[in-house]
C-alpha cells in the first residue's frame, strides 16, 4: 500500500508568526497563521505578513527573526508547521 | 536559577553562586534604571521579553564564557516587568582565580547580553507618556540578519 500527501499539502506551508513588543503593538496582535507556497524562506513569510496584515508595512522588511529559540537569517528555508518570531531591535540591560 | 525574574534581582544569591575557595576575584556588573539629564522624566521602565528564548540565549552566552574562561564561574539575571528608577534591571557576576579573567568575563557577558537577549523596554514618564527605547548597537544586528 502506498501513502502520499495530497498535492495541495505538499505544495503549501503552514506557519505561525509571533510578534513581540513594539511589533505586536503596531499591528494590534501578537500572532498570525499563514499559508504560503512551498518552497519559502523567512523573508517570504515576512513579506506576506507585511502585505496582508493591517499596519504590516510598519514592520521592517528585514527584522530580526528567531526559529526554535535561535536567530536565523532571512534566506533560511521555512518548514511546514514552524513558528517564526519577529523580534524588534533588542533593548536588554 | 532562571535568568529571567519578575522580582528584584537577588545579588547576594548570584554572588554565592560564583564563590569558591579557588576563585580569588569576583567582578560584578549591575545595570540600573536611570533618570539622567538626557533621559527625560522617566518614572519606570516596563521590560518585556521572549522568555523561553531569553533563557536559551543567556545559556548560550554563559556557555561561550565558560569555553573562554574555563576556570571561572558565572551568574546572571535580567528583571522583567515594571522596574522603577534606581532599581536593578540586570546583573552579571563572574568569579575567577584572578581579577583579569573575572573582569574580562563579566564584560563579555554583559556586552553579549545587551546585543542578543530578546528583551524590550518601554519607558514610562511622569506624565504617563511612553516610549520604546532601543539599544544603539542592536540596529547593526538587524542589518546583519
Amino acid at each position: 500500500m502506498e501513502f502520499r500527501d495530497p498535492p495541495e499539502a505538499a505544495n503549501t506551508l503552514s506557519v505561525r508568526v509571533r510578534l513581540f513588543a513594539r511589533y505586536a503593538e503596531v499591528v494590534g496582535r501578537d500572532s498570525f497563521a499563514f499559508q504560503l507556497p512551498h518552497p519559502a524562506t523567512v523573508s517570504d513569510v515576512v513579506a506576506l505578513l507585511r502585505a496582508q496584515v493591517p499596519n504590516g508595512k510598519l514592520i521592517p522588511e528585514r527584522p530580526l527573526v528567531a526559529v526554535n529559540l535561535e536567530h536565523v537569517r532571512a534566506d533560511r528555508p521555512v518548514r511546514d508547521g514552524e513558528e517564526l518570531s519577529l523580534l524588534p531591535p533588542v533593548a536588554g540591560g | 536559577m532562571a535568568f529571567a525574574t519578575h522580582r528584584s534581582i537577588d545579588l547576594s544569591r548570584l554572588l554565592e553562586s560564583v564563590s569558591g575557595v579557588g576563585l580569588g576575584g569576583t567582578a560584578v556588573f549591575v545595570g540600573t534604571v536611570r533618570r539622567g539629564p538626557d533621559d527625560g522624566p522617566v518614572a519606570w521602565i516596563d521590560y518585556s521579553g521572549y522568555e523561553e528564548m531569553l533563557e536559551a540565549e543567556f545559556g548560550r552566552i554563559l556557555d561561550e564564557a565558560a569555553n573562554r574562561w574555563p576556570q571561572a564561574r558565572f551568574g546572571a539575571q535580567h528583571r522583567l516587568g515594571r522596574v522603577p528608577v534606581g532599581e536593578a534591571s540586570i546583573a552579571v557576576v563572574a568569579g575567577a582565580p584572578h581579577r583579569a579573567e573575572a573582569l574580562e568575563a563579566c564584560q563579555y557577558i554583559i556586552e553579549e547580553a545587551k546585543n542578543r537577549l530578546p528583551v524590550w523596554k518601554k519607558e514610562v514618564f511622569d506624565d504617563g507618556m511612553t516610549a520604546w527605547r532601543e539599544n544603539s548597537v542592536s540596529q547593526a544586528d538587524a542589518e546583519r540578519a
